[in-house]
């Protein structure tokens, strides 16, 4: 066996048991991190594939912000473990047809067609110069440019769109503005008052009142 | 060259990994003792600051203090408080240094001398760099306390705000240099004027919005909410002792050497001279002229801490998402405009 190969098969391994621990964990939170796990070892299988800017832009985006902001959600959710398993065996049927459903999917596509392994076979070693990112950007901004335009405006719709879904103006919010905040003198906030000093004389006065 | 000859030969095919690892051996030993010699110079620097001596008693002027506080930290008892998930909360601190160290590894500093030359460098840079939250985040939760739940919360909604400042400012950089490589992209800077040259003057907006994120990213004074320790105590690492708690502390630190480090060689020129290359000896590249830019950079991080108040939360978050973000997007827009006219003398 080669170190690469090696290198496969243990990262393969650490994926597949971080995929299935992120369906089988019991706590959400640590259901989660194997799912960042999970991200990163197949962004390692990917570099093994010379995609490194794809594996690169995996870590980056998945794992350095989307799981993160996830986290962030699950952390802060009080899950009743128990109400979540208490529909189980309903939903089990519908569930084991999508799961049968996706297997077979799966599997017509990887043995045969475009995605077998004759379809895709390893690949060769590259010319000095080639850069993954350069040659990705190129097709992206050529040849592909309508389909991703397209991809990036409904992105924009979508973020207006949570936000104009989610957003709730309160009345009684205490919002201020930074400009007045840096705006402000100190003759706005201060009053320096002269007070006379007291004198021995008025002391016992003072005392007797009380 | 010979010695390593017999050594090739005693190791066989293993070679190659055992030289790797002795490079990055190499690399990390000395930035260990950087960043525990860095925690002596910020107490020295803001004590004078505060017209104080800052530590001297341990060893000749104080200069043993760092070892003294790693042993004493490391004899200190990890106390694991109840209800904490006791595999994340050991995990935690790993997590949190792990992106600090591995970064160096496409650090060059010099033109040969670098671990690991990729093309994608900046690429990896970011991503490696973006995973530091977890360390925090995981510390807040499996700690099991309000505290240092709160301190992770804020902690993690800082960072991947300034996250993307910070992703903006390199597009700029990655637009000057035309590569992606950080050696590429300090020979980009190379030039007849020295200083000039550097790409400093051109993205002066995304070099201050740089250095600024890089604090905030370090969670650093003025930026230090996630620790308040005003208001939750410590914040993430409030149920930290021991060695635990110090490798959190030896994590900021090396980030607060990676970002300067960063800073250095793509806006300040790396290991290239502030001198015009005509004068000789000072005019010629070399690491120490990195090094010094780094030492200059990670001071100014001391400065800060010594200088402003802490932020308000609110403010924080203002700053990042309605300062930073708007003068990066729109810097990059004028600089592809800029870049099209003569007036662009920076290749």
């Amino acid at each position: 066996m080669t170190f690469q190969a090696f290198i496969f098969y243990s990262f393969s391994a650490i994926l597949l048991f971080a995929a299935v621990a992120v369906i089988t964990a019991r706590n959400p939170v640590h259901a989660a991190l194997f799912l960042v796990l999970a991200f990163f070892t197949s962004a390692g299988i990917w570099i093994q594939l010379q995609a490194e800017f794809l594996a690169i832009a995996l870590v980056l985006v998945y794992v350095g912000a989307v799981m993160v902001l996830f986290l962030f959600v699950v952390m802060m959710l009080d899950i009743n473990l128990a109400r979540l398993r208490a529909g189980f065996w309903n939903y089990l049927p519908a569930g084991a047809v999508v799961a049968v459903l996706l297997v077979f999917e799966m599997g017509f596509i990887v043995s045969r067609g475009y995605f077998g392994l004759e379809g895709s076979p390893a690949p060769g070693p590259l010319p000095s110069g080639y850069s993954n990112t350069k040659e990705l950007g190129r097709l992206l901004y050529t040849d592909y440019v309508y389909p991703f335009e397209i991809a990036a405006v409904i992105l924009l719709v979508a973020i207006v769109a949570a936000i104009a879904l989610t957003l709730r103006r309160r009345k009684n919010s205490k919002y201020i503005d930074p400009a007045t905040q840096i705006n402000v003198r100190r003759q706005d906030r201060v009053r320096v008052v002269s007070m006379p000093s007291e004198t021995s004389d008025d002391a016992p006065a003072v005392r007797k009142e009380a | 060259m010979e010695f390593l000859g017999t050594l090739q030969q005693l190791f066989g095919p293993t070679w190659p990994a055992v030289w790797t690892i002795a490079k990055i051996v190499a690399i990390v030993a000395p930035l260990m003792l950087a960043v525990a010699y860095l925690t002596l110079w910020e107490r020295k620097v803001i004590g004078w600051i505060q017209v104080r001596l800052g530590p001297n008693r341990v060893g000749p002027k104080g200069l043993l203090q760092p070892i003294a506080d790693g042993l004493k930290l490391l004899l200190k008892e990890i106390i694991v408080p109840t209800g904490a998930s006791k595999f994340l909360f050991v995990l935690a601190p790993v997590m949190a240094i792990m992106p600090a160290l591995a970064a160096w590894a496409v650090v060059p500093f010099s033109p040969e001398l670098v671990l690991s030359n990729i093309d994608a460098s900046l690429l990896y840079i970011l991503a490696i760099t973006s995973m530091g939250v977890y360390g925090v985040i995981i510390a807040g939760w499996a700690s099991n306390s309000k505290y240092a739940f709160l301190g992770a919360m804020r902690s993690a909604a800082q960072i991947v705000s300034y996250e993307i400042a910070m992703g903006f400012a390199l597009v700029g950089v990655l637009m000057a240099a035309q590569s992606l490589n950080l050696g590429d992209i300090v020979q980009g800077q190379a030039g007849s004027y020295g200083l000039l040259n550097w790409f400093w003057i051109p993205l002066f907006p995304l070099f201050l919005t740089y250095l600024i994120s890089g604090v905030a990213e370090t969670n650093r004074a003025p930026f230090d909410v996630a620790e308040g320790e005003s208001e939750i105590v410590a914040g993430f690492h409030v149920e930290y002792s021991g060695i635990a708690f110090a490798v959190f502390f030896l994590a900021e630190y090396a980030n607060m050497i990676l970002i300067s480090t960063l800073c250095s060689i793509m806006f300040l020129g790396g290991w290239l001279s502030p001198f015009p290359q005509s004068i000789p000896v000072l005019g010629a590249p070399s690491v120490g002229w990195l090094l010094l830019k780094l030492f200059l950079v990670v001071s100014s991080f001391l400065w800060f801490r010594a200088t402003f108040p802490r932020y308000r939360y609110d403010q924080i978050m203002r700053l990042g998402w309605k300062v930073f973000i708007p003068v990066t997007l729109v810097w990059i827009v004028v600089l592809g405009i800029w870049m099209q006219t003569p007036l662009w003398v920076w290749w």
